[in-house]
């Protein structure tokens, strides 16, 4: 990372780990619970997030001194959500069905609570370039776990990865269904999720003992 | 600084200029890609009512329209008559395809006989398809769907669409291997009454060997996305039963 220095480097390193913004911040956990069926939804989702947050971040430190602090979260709202709708009508007009593919997710990304919460946290302080990085690095960081609870979540619960059968055929019994294996249809269900994320709270609380709080 | 940003008359100030903005932003966009978007939808309805009659590009496993290049030139060549039927009465109507469901359910308010039922037909390889579009509630939002038929109502292919589901679940009522779970199926009973198709669980049939039972393997965790297209079959294409009685006597 020549081109950052360090102290930029640490605001893209930092939220994939150490300050997760789902593990540690507990911010888009609603979006992280329900779309994690599949694996390919997850890195839609990941990606539509990503280029909001880097936009959005920057939009909103380049007017932060003129924000009435009054009204700032309903500016912040105002800014993702005509930032959403006019990357929506474009896809429409020019990437149609790439915006069939996006379409619940326009939605999701208005409500996404890393959004505000970044906004409202960093870009709120801070100069436009930090906050872009600080935007991308949590939006990876919000995609690592993404990606993590959907590889697992389509895996257990319908033995494909991005719709393919990598463990073989649960209807024709080939693979490892031979061998009496079951999907377990528990996995595509949002509470599963829930756990999912838990255990990779877990396993990142006790792998660094300086995350967890008395 | 903070404290001009702090008084009241700024904030209203600051607050209707960011109305006008946005707002003219969002205005500017909307109107000048109005007319792309338009077509778009055009071009999809009839890849839709295309893909419902088994002309798409499908390969193994995944749903696949013709490109939007050819779809005008190949609706031409495959669709023979668009029909619009009311109360009875059957008329023909080049733009059909352009109606818009939603809009009709709403005017005819639940009269069967005042809705306007678009019917599309096409012919292919010397075999003849009723497509009808149908539109019903899923778990969030509408759902909906291009069924085609043959003239005893057994379904010859389907193509689903939904406009808010969730991803992984719901929302794979687009995907092949539900979709292709109806083509073959009986939408009339052994007695020739309408009976739909049913989206159940623990049928005993996960393969859909048996096309008579009036049922399709449902979707783990997308019951009620399930219930509202077996809702939308058994609601929207009751409605067609006249005419496909007709055609047989």
């Amino acid at each position: 990372m020549g081109l950052l220095s360090k102290k930029d480097a640490k605001l893209i390193t930092d939220p994939l780990a150490d300050n997760n913004p789902i593990t540690i911040q507990v911010l888009g956990i609603c979006s992280a619970l329900a779309i994690t069926a599949q694996l390919k939804a997850s890195i839609v989702m990941s990606l539509s997030v990503l280029f909001v947050m880097g936009v959005g971040n920057v939009v909103i430190s380049l007017i932060r001194n003129i924000i009435p602090s009054k009204i700032r979260i309903i500016v912040q709202l105002t800014v993702v959500a005509a930032l959403v709708i006019i990357v929506d009508q474009v896809l429409k007009a020019y990437a149609y069905s790439l915006s069939k593919e996006l379409s619940v997710f326009i939605g999701l990304i208005i409500t996404n609570c890393i959004i505000m919460g970044r906004f409202e946290a960093f870009a709120l302080a801070n100069g436009p370039w930090r906050s872009f990085l600080d935007g991308i690095g949590n939006a990876l960081g919000y995609a690592v776990i993404l990606v993590i609870v959907g590889f697992f979540r389509e895996l257990l619960g319908s033995g494909t990865l991005l719709g393919i059968k990598v463990l073989g055929d649960p209807i024709e019994k080939t693979g490892l269904y031979a061998l009496g294996y079951e999907n377990n249809g528990f996995m595509l269900l949002s509470p599963m999720a829930l756990i999912v994320v838990g255990i990779i709270i877990w396993v990142q609380r006790s792998r660094n003992k300086d995350l967890i709080e008395d | 600084m903070s404290n001009k940003t702090d008084s009241n008359v700024y904030t209203v100030l600051f607050a209707i200029g960011m109305v006008i903005v946005v707002g003219a932003l969002l205005a500017f966009t909307a109107s000048s890609l109005k007319p792309t978007i338009t077509k778009n939808k055009e071009l999809e309805k009839q890849q839709n009512i295309l893909y419902a009659m088994g002309v798409n590009e499908n390969d193994e496993t995944s749903a696949n329209f013709v490109s939007t290049d050819v779809a005008p030139e190949l609706f031409n060549k495959y669709i023979t008559k668009q029909l619009v039927i009311q109360g009875g009465e059957v008329s023909e109507d080049n733009e059909a395809y352009l109606m818009d469901i939603k809009k009709e359910k709403a005017q005819a308010k639940g009269d069967a006989s005042k809705r306007r039922l678009p019917l599309f037909i096409g012919e292919k390889d010397g075999k003849t398809y009723y497509i009808a579009p149908i539109r019903g509630k899923g778990l969030w939002d509408a759902v909906w769907a291009y069924i085609a038929l043959d003239k005893n109502m057994v379904i010859q292919g389907a193509y689903f669409d939904h406009k808010g589901e969730t991803p992984g679940l719901g929302a794979n009522i687009k995907e092949r291997y539900f979709m292709d779970d109806f083509i073959g199926e009986h939408l009339l009973d052994s007695n020739g009454n309408f009976k739909g198709v049913a989206i159940t669980k623990s049928n005993a049939d996960p393969t859909n060997q048996d096309k008579t039972d009036n049922e399709v393997d449902a979707i783990a965790g997308a019951t009620i996305t399930g219930d509202g297209v077996a809702a939308m079959i058994k609601g929207d294409l009751a409605l067609y039963v006249p005419y496909f009685k007709n055609l047989n006597n």
